[in-house]
């Protein structure tokens, strides 16, 4: 038994690459139930976005073009979530709950439509997908790898190696740890979710704050879309999203809703799913082979746990959930 | 003549078939405290969240230092030096002080040089108008005055030169109050304008120098407030002669009915809330409890209430009491003749999102008469049981249908004094019964007390009203530290002397 080597370097490169559709996820949440608006429809959003990205991009052979085309899906479901939740003031679980039924449909359906694949999207690659940025002097042979002191592979195989989005990714940890703490945007965010009369009464428009946090949650979620389909994979099929939108969720509960906290969770997670991919190493490392069908569900079962309350006490956004009516 | 600092032309506000404000003018003159008294639902609150921007007005017009001035929203209100400090405050709990003042006033996109600022201009304010907070403490470790302070100061950070509060003092205690009043007068003297509206007619003489008196939507006169009394305020308010006295025979008392020895509670912390109670009331008499809040009172209704368990004996009917045991529950306590009027009407009397009807057959409602058949409750005669209950307690609007809150607090208070007293029964335990009530409810809920007492029963008063205790009871005991520090007859007693054993002086030592 040699448990230390579930600190696998490959397998830490590929936690990071696991976790990032998770923590964009997260951050989106985050944003989003800061301000007062639970957005159950992270999933549906993603699931989208994935879609998008990788039909555009096949279509017009430009990755880039195909995240925003992601990302304007992204923001599109946001708006209906918003329209559902904030305008109309309707019940915030339902509006998210149809979006992501809408976006497990309509996914599928488009996706038949247009390229008669049986719901998937063509295989994309070359400036259609995006690659793994190489560091300078950073190897990429398994053969030198192997060889490679620890130093190397730390350096080529968890900081080398990854698509622009997932360093796009970490950046948005500390850029929305500032945005939250050190803004007046962040300051009027956070109060909206714990009293949005408080805003009201300072003469601040609630409505215009939460649609804000829930925009900033499209894009969000949007970029996690594209990544999985143009990055982590190389086109879209169906469901791809995996219930990603619930664990960033979970993750979200875990990291009791802050920023840095939050990159941990996903990390977590990430982890989990990244050694459901590697049942040799668990193996050598363990002395006892495990079903890969427990790996592959752990990260669910860890979801379960933390939504059944057993990581402590997480306190949400008072606010959160509650359309906001004046009083009478 | 000077301009006023605010004047409304005929604003008129309705919620649904509710009209909250009819043609309502009024002018403010600058550097006054002016008081808008009512009683609760009169469209007070209505009219300065109208004026506030908080809520649009369906007709009217506002002037502010004889400009007329459109207020959409509370940026506008702000904008025109309008603050107001609502009932219910408006801060963030869980953040800062500074925060909390900041919060939409921020001076650019970054928060570090805001804080800053407005730590410094804070500092000056406090000095100013004696306003001292810590601006690093968190809202809800703070208790409600410090909280209202906050909410004037974030009013003053604003630059308001007109000060609305809406019923200040109903969270505060009297030295509280007090406070307020010395920094409400400072702020007069700093040449600001500061309106208030309350339904207690002591604060409107005490502090301001005119007053409005709105009834049911309309306004129904100004007067200056040296030029008038409390019996006239009453009346205008009420719209009929109220009395505000008690009227009442010399109590007749009976058998003893409630016998209470040596109750203790000790809480779970392990403070000694109650220590070695004693008391009796016999049948027609009213016992009063007088003392601050916090000092056992609480304690002692929950036991008697059956939701507190406690050492000691309690015989009621000359059966004892089970204190600890499985029988030691509210539902048992009723069985046996026991009612109560919570304190708190709306955590322990009422369930907020449950109609009328439902609530009036809470704890009451395995009574047969509320059953169908073995499974079903028969809803149509709890309606209609609620209609005749509502009809007697004159509760308005009379509509079984409406959930408890969307019922003016007084009439909330008559629906759970309604059901409790209508149960007929031997002991009715009262606790704050008229707090936060208009004065016809007041008045109505006293006479309600006075009957039950006349028809035989005991009645347990708790409250911190001390003029309250003093026009009801027939004996007074007052309880200090979980203690009883001496039991007094109301027509020898002063409020002195009750003050000082409030205070924990015993009479005998004083």
């Amino acid at each position: 038994m040699d448990f230390l080597l579930l600190l696998d370097t490959s397998v830490l490169g590929t936690t990071i690459r696991m976790a990032t559709p998770l923590l964009l996820a997260c951050l989106a949440g985050l944003f989003s139930e800061r301000a007062g608006i639970f957005d159950i429809g992270l999933e549906g959003k993603m699931l989208l976005s994935a879609f998008l990205a990788a039909a555009v991009a096949y279509t017009s052979g430009n990755v880039w073009i195909g995240l925003l085309a992601g990302i304007a899906g992204s923001l599109m479901l946001s708006g209906i979530h918003g329209l559902a939740s904030i305008t109309f003031r309707g019940n915030q679980l339902i509006s998210g709950v149809a979006i992501n039924f809408f976006a497990s449909g309509i996914t599928v359906v488009a996706a038949q439509s247009w390229f008669g694949q049986g719901g998937r999207t063509p295989q994309i690659s070359g400036a259609a997908r995006f690659d793994p940025i190489i560091w300078p002097g950073a190897l990429t042979r398994i053969r030198d790898l192997l060889q490679a002191n620890l130093s190397t592979k730390i350096y080529s195989q968890i900081i080398s190696g990854h698509a622009i989005i997932v360093y796009i990714a970490l950046l948005a940890v500390p850029l929305a740890w500032w945005i939250l703490y050190r803004t007046r945007f962040g300051l009027r965010l956070r109060a909206v979710g714990e009293n949005p009369a408080a805003v009201d009464t300072a003469g601040i428009s609630v409505i215009r704050l939460r649609f804000g946090a829930i925009m900033i949650a499209g894009v969000l979620c949007g970029i996690a879309g594209a990544y999985m389909s143009t990055a982590l994979q190389a086109g879209f099929v169906r469901e791809m999203s995996a219930g990603r939108g619930y664990i960033a969720l979970a993750a979200l509960i875990f990291a009791k809703w802050r920023p840095w906290q939050a990159l941990g969770a996903t990390l977590l997670f990430g982890y989990l799913q990244a050694l459901a991919l590697r049942p040799d190493i668990i193996e050598k490392a363990i002395g006892v082979k495990v079903q890969v069908q427990l790996l592959d569900a752990l990260p669910y079962i860890l979801t379960v746990v933390i939504l059944a309350g057993f990581v402590g006490k997480a306190i949400p956004p008072r606010a959160g959930g509650e359309p906001y009516v004046k009083e009478r | 003549m000077t301009t006023p600092a605010i004047e409304l032309k005929g604003i008129s506000k309705a919620f649904g078939p509710v009209q909250a404000n009819k043609d309502i003018n009024i002018r403010v003159m600058p550097g006054t405290i002016h008081g808008i008294i009512g009683e609760n639902g009169a469209g007070k609150s209505t009219l300065m969240s109208i004026l506030y921007g908080f809520y649009k007005a369906d007709a009217g017009e506002i002037f502010i230092n004889g400009n007329k001035t459109e207020i959409p929203d509370s940026q506008h209100a702000i904008a025109a030096g309008i603050g107001m400090v609502f009932q219910h405050f408006k801060l963030v709990e869980n953040f800062t002080v500074l925060e909390n003042i900041v919060l939409g006033a921020e001076d650019g996109p970054m928060l570090t040089s805001s804080l800053r600022k407005a730590r410094a201009q804070l500092k000056q304010l406090a000095e100013d108008y004696g306003l001292n907070v810590d601006p690093d403490a968190i809202i809800e470790n703070i208790g409600v005055g410090q909280q209202q302070r906050v909410e004037i100061l974030k009013a003053l950070y604003r630059k308001a030169e007109i000060l609305i509060l809406d019923e200040p003092t109903g969270v505060l205690t009297p030295a509280e109050a007090d406070q307020l009043f010395r920094i409400l007068e400072r702020l007069k003297d700093e040449g600001k304008t500061v309106i208030l509206i309350t339904h207690k007619l002591r604060e409107i003489m005490e502090i301001t120098d005119e007053v409005s008196v709105m009834r049911r939507g309309t306004m129904v006169g100004h007067v200056a407030t040296a030029k008038t009394s409390p019996a006239e305020l009453a009346e205008m308010m009420v719209g009929r002669k109220v009395l505000l006295e008690v009227d009442k025979a010399p109590a007749k008392p009976g058998r003893t009915i409630l016998e209470v020895k040596n109750l203790s509670v000790t809480d779970k912390w392990g403070v000694k809330r109650l220590k070695e109670v004693s008391l009796t009331i016999r049948a027609g008499e009213i016992l009063g409890i007088a003392g601050v809040a916090g000092n056992g009172q609480s304690e002692l209704l929950e036991v008697l209430g059956g939701y507190q368990k406690a050492t000691g004996e309690v015989i009621l009917n000359g059966e004892a009491i089970d204190l600890t045991g499985l029988h030691s529950d509210g539902q048992t306590r009723r069985s046996r003749g026991i009612a109560h009027v919570p304190e708190d009407r709306q955590a322990e009397g009422l369930i907020m999102n449950f109609t009328a009807w439902e609530n009036m057959v809470l704890g009451y409602h395995n009574d047969p008469k509320y059953q169908k058949n073995a499974l079903f409750m028969d809803n149509a005669a709890i309606r209609k049981d609620t209609e005749e209950k509502m009809a007697r307690f004159d509760v308005r609007p009379p509509l079984p249908e409406l959930t408890a809150k969307s019922f003016s607090g007084g009439n909330q208070q008559k629906i759970v004094v309604a059901r409790e007293i209508e149960r007929n029964p031997d002991l009715l335990l009262v606790g704050q019964p008229t707090r936060g009530v208009d004065i016809g409810a007041i008045e109505f809920i006293h006479k309600q007390i006075v009957a039950l007492r006349d028809a035989g029963k005991a009645i347990l008063l708790v409250s911190v009203e001390l003029d309250e205790i003093m026009s009801l009871s027939d004996r007074i005991a007052v309880m200090f530290d979980g203690r009883i520090m001496g039991e007094r007859d109301p027509e020898k007693t002063s409020v002195q002397e009750l003050g000082l054993l409030m205070a924990g002086i015993s009479g005998e030592a004083a």
